[in-house]
């Protein structure tokens, strides 16, 4: 099939604007009358509020208010479990919880006024880790929750014992993987207008997900969805993170325009995104597997605690993708699955870019590896003999028979363009010198868009102007990922028009219609869609009008590039001249699209059903280099192979897999935020170190495609597997040249040279 | 205290505060939002403008420190309709995501071609190692200063700052 607009490359829609500096951030907007505020957070991760005293606050120089968790109409929100509180009200669970707020003329008027808020607090023992959490008799977080534990998810299949017995081998190992930041350069920021446009409240800023923004503001507020507007403008990067710690934000914005009658700014600075944001999962894995002699795996046993910090946030859904993919993409008759969450003092953990995914990978990951070792089989090959194929039965009992299981085809290309046989055998040899080389694979298989977290629907909403001209509006969230220009493009293709007469509107919860979030690299996928569904009942609107008037059967009418066509090539009118005449006629031109997911099911007892309805495959292949003298590290290449089902903008989906490669090697090498009893010690970017343009690998991205029966033209997601591969790859890489098993992430210099980290819990 | 400096080629007088960072001033005084806050730090490079021919990170510098100066943002390097040819570049490598940190990559990009109008990759790797991007893996910002150096060969000079 060819394609006018889908499977190119074409320039995105948004990067005017950004090359030229116009392009408005939420730190960037201006209203008259605006005021500006600030948060006193906690210093503690657990303790009682005795008291709290803003007499002197309030006295301050061009202070216009200071509020309490006494003045929030309702204090818990949450996407899940309302547990969160807007402000802390009788107990503080983590250091970073907002006890009270300012607002003022100017933010330095705020941040003085702050210093004279007086908090009574009494110091309580904290938890600090999960494994603590879950023992019997310990003190609860949460007064209203039976225990600590924020979730448990079981995965049963076939007889674990069974199939210990048949193995020749059996391996036990335990993994680890680390607090991360989102790290996105534009820390968090929101304005409140009250009033605003027929509304009791608009907010505007940089929000990941405006539906789960205004609803969280509903609920605080104790209004109607109706009365709350949020319009999203440019984000400056999100990845998962800009959900509820921005809905909290703007709650509290909120609460502060309203009572002021004037607009509320809220801008974080480096250090408090930081400090009050929420994370990465922290994992504490402990795998089992058994395998026969030549390499077939009999049985595998994980277990899998997760640490979800003082709320529940994201949890139940991170962990439950952790429990669909925690095997791997291996054939497995006996498997007994258990992650779970638990409650401790910690900073909170929520979505981020992989969610839930690349935990279990770096371990499932490492331990193929360990086994191929103990086998005497090469990693490859070990793979190749446990790989699901065409109709392989997952762990949850799901048959694959619905898409391409195309495993075995993007290890075969990442394999042969990292020449990966010839570099394992060269490097599995003694190395003379200090600088020693290693190469590590690591494949995955990743259930696409929510599974049976949520219903998962998504709507748009296209109107032709009489002019020719075309708005898109969608429900989903332009995050960075590229996402107005993959809807411009498929609105353009069924259409018949050029990109130019398209233009994406931002998100306003009033227009759009709601679609859920834009998280699980579902946009392309759901959101596509929905824009599809759309474009094609105009489409079949205007054909129908065409082959009336130019007296045509309705299969001869042609629109490309904005022209009407009959069947033999001939010209006979403009798009514009068409739409325009029905517009006179009053035909309507407006026309909403809706996708909803195929049936998926799940049964939480047992970890049985079909979670995803398709999946994606990927493998990424890395190279290092270590110092064994100085424990220097240094990742060279990364080939990255994935199936994207279609590409339908190929220059994006490479933008996506630079960027994910180069995120997943800070989470494998470089970063972690360090948490020493509940308090982060590093707090902006010169202590908490992200990839430069220098720590770049040479990467090599392969686009395989092989499209999905569902997908729009194919399509189905790329945003999320190219970040949870590299860790592990590198890890496999790092063990072959240095011959050292790293088992918990970062694979830091300390860790490489003498097998543990230098520093935990103080320089 | 009242400062006067060249921002994009205009005269400017401010009002200012000794504690006011030349970032506060150019976004909050003269409504050049085009220049990014991401640390405030000197870490991120969100903030770079070009300050009398050197890259400075603008949250580091002390506005009275500005006075007399001549400073060049993203703003006056070019419009939608005359792009200078590192913006065109940009956009047509595909080198833009979110475009926070694009600003400040752009204006690192214009004092490094200005001084090596052929770098070598190590070379912009280096030029640029100061601006901090999380979406792209900075592969086709590098393509981008590479099709910026083709363009810019031959062409005048004709946009200075
Ligand atoms: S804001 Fe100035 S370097 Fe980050
Ligand atoms: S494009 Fe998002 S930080 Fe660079």
């Amino acid at each position: 099939m060819a394609f006018e607009y889908v499977n190119k490359g074409v320039k995105r829609v948004d990067a005017y604007e950004k090359v030229t500096g116009k392009a408005k951030f939420g730190a960037d907007l201006e209203f008259a009358d605006m005021v500006y505020a600030k948060v006193l957070r906690s210093e503690y991760p657990h303790a009682e509020i005795k008291a709290i005293d803003v007499s002197k606050a309030e006295k301050m120089p061009g202070v216009e208010g200071v509020y309490t968790a006494d003045d929030i109409p309702n204090n818990l929100f949450g996407v899940i479990v309302q547990d969160q509180q807007v402000l802390a009200k009788d107990r503080v669970v983590l250091a970073g919880d907002g006890v009270a707020m300012v607002a003022a003329e100017t933010e330095e008027q705020a941040a003085e006024a702050l210093k004279k808020i007086e908090v009574e607090y009494k110091e309580l023992p904290g938890i600090f880790d999960p494994v603590d959490a879950r023992a019997e008799g310990v003190q609860k977080l949460h007064e209203n929750k039976e225990d600590n534990q924020v979730i448990h998810h079981p995965l049963r299949k076939g007889d674990v014992k069974n199939g210990f017995e048949k193995a020749d081998i059996i391996l036990e190992r335990e993994y680890k993987t680390q607090f991360i930041e989102h790290s996105y350069i534009e820390p968090e920021a929101v304005v409140a207008v009250p009033e605003d446009q027929n509304h009791l409240i608009s907010i505007y800023g940089s929000i990941q997900n405006p539906y789960a923004t205004r609803t969280a503001v509903a609920v605080v507020l104790n209004t109607n969805l109706s009365k709350v507007r949020v319009i999203q403008n440019h984000i400056g990067g999100s990845f998962g993170g800009k959900d509820e710690v921005v809905s909290a934000m703007a709650a509290r914005a909120a609460v502060m325009a309203l009572d002021l009658k004037k607009p509320v700014k809220m801008v974080n600075s480096r250090e408090e995104s930081i400090t009050e944001s929420y994370k990465r999962h922290p994992y504490q894995l402990k795998y089992k597997v058994g395998a026969t002699k030549d390499g077939k795996l009999t049985a595998m046993e994980i277990e899998a605690v997760a640490d979800s910090g003082g709320y529940a946030c994201q949890t139940p859904f991170v962990t439950w993708r952790s429990v669909v993919q925690a095997t791997g993409p291996y054939e497995l008759e006996n498997v007994k699955t258990d992650v779970y969450g638990y409650y401790t003092n910690n900073p909170y953990t929520g979505a981020m870019r992989g969610y839930g995914s690349p935990q279990v990978i770096f371990a499932q990951e490492s331990l193929v590896d360990e086994l191929a070792k103990e086998l005497d089989i090469s990693p490859l090959e070990l793979r190749l003999k446990n790989i699901y194929r065409q109709n392989s039965i997952t762990a949850s009992g799901q048959k694959l028979d619905t898409h391409t299981v195309s495993l075995e085809e993007v290890i075969k290309k990442a394999v042969e363009k990292s020449n990966y046989k010839e570099k394992y055998l060269e490097y599995s040899k003694e190395q003379k010198g200090d600088i020693k080389k290693g190469i590590g694979l690591a494949v995955s298989f990743r259930g696409c868009s929510l599974g049976a977290e949520a219903i998962d629907a998504a709507a748009s909403l296209i109107q032709i102007n009489k002019d020719g001209s075309v708005a898109v509006y969608s429900g989903l969230a332009e995050n960075g990922q590229g996402l107005k220009t993959i809807f411009s493009q498929i609105t353009a293709e069924v259409l018949g028009i050029t990109m130019k007469n398209i233009d994406y509107m931002e998100i306003d919860t009033t227009f759009t219609p709601d679609s859920g979030s834009t998280v699980a690299s579902r946009a392309t996928l759901v959101g596509g869609n929905s824009i599809k569904d759309a474009a094609q009942k105009l489409r079949a609107t205007i054909d129908a009008f065409c082959a009336d008037k130019f007296d045509l059967d309705l299969d001869d009418v042609d629109i490309r590039e904005g022209f009407i066509y009959d069947g033999k090539g001939n010209r006979l009118a403009t798009f514009e001249d068409i739409v325009g005449e029905m517009g006179n006629q009053g035909i309507m031109l407006s026309a909403y699209g809706w996708y909803k997911g195929p049936a998926i099911s799940w049964d939480e007892e047992k970890g049985t059903g079909n979670p995803y309805f398709t999946y994606v495959y990927g493998c990424q292949i890395a190279e290092v280099e270590v110092d064994t003298g100085t424990g220097e590290l240094s990742v060279t290449n990364m080939t990255a192979a994935h199936d994207v089902g279609r590409a339908i903008n190929p220059a994006n989906v490479k933008g996506q897999v630079y960027g994910g490669v180069v995120m997943g090697l800070g989470y494998g090498i470089m970063e972690e935020v360090e948490v020493n009893k509940g308090k982060i010690k590093n707090t902006n970017l010169d202590e908490y170190l992200i990839p430069t343009i220098k720590d770049m690998p040479e990467i090599e991205p392969i686009i395989v495609e092989n499209p999905d029966p569902v997908g729009p033209f194919g399509a189905k997601s790329i945003g999320e597997p190219t970040l949870e591969l590299g860790s592990a790859a590198i890890a496999n890489a790092v063990a072959q040249a240095s011959g050292r098993r790293i088992r918990s992430l970062p694979l830091n210099l300390e860790r490489v040279l003498i097998g543990r980290a230098l520093h935990k819990g103080g320089k | 205290m009242k400062i006067s400096l060249t921002v994009n080629g205009q005269l400017r007088e401010v009002e200012i505060t000794p504690y006011t960072r030349l970032l506060d001033l150019l976004r909050e005084d003269l409504g050049l939002t085009g220049t990014k806050e991401g640390c405030g730090k000197g870490e991120c490079g969100a903030c770079t403008v070009i300050m009398d021919g050197e890259l400075v990170a603008s949250c580091l510098v002390p506005a009275p420190q500005a006075d007399g100066s001549e400073v060049l943002t993203i703003e006056g390097l070019g419009s939608r309709d005359n792009l200078h040819p590192i913006q065109e570049s940009f956009v047509e490598t595909g080198a833009v995501q979110c475009g926070f940190c694009i600003p400040g990559m752009i204006l690192a990009s214009k004092k490094l071609l200005d001084e090596n109008p052929h770098p070598a990759e190590e070379e912009i790797r280096l030029g640029l190692s100061g601006n901090i991007c999380r979406c792209t893996g900075y592969a086709k910002i590098i393509d981008a200063v590479m099709m910026a150096a083709e363009k810019m060969d031959g062409r005048e000079s004709d946009q200075d700052g």
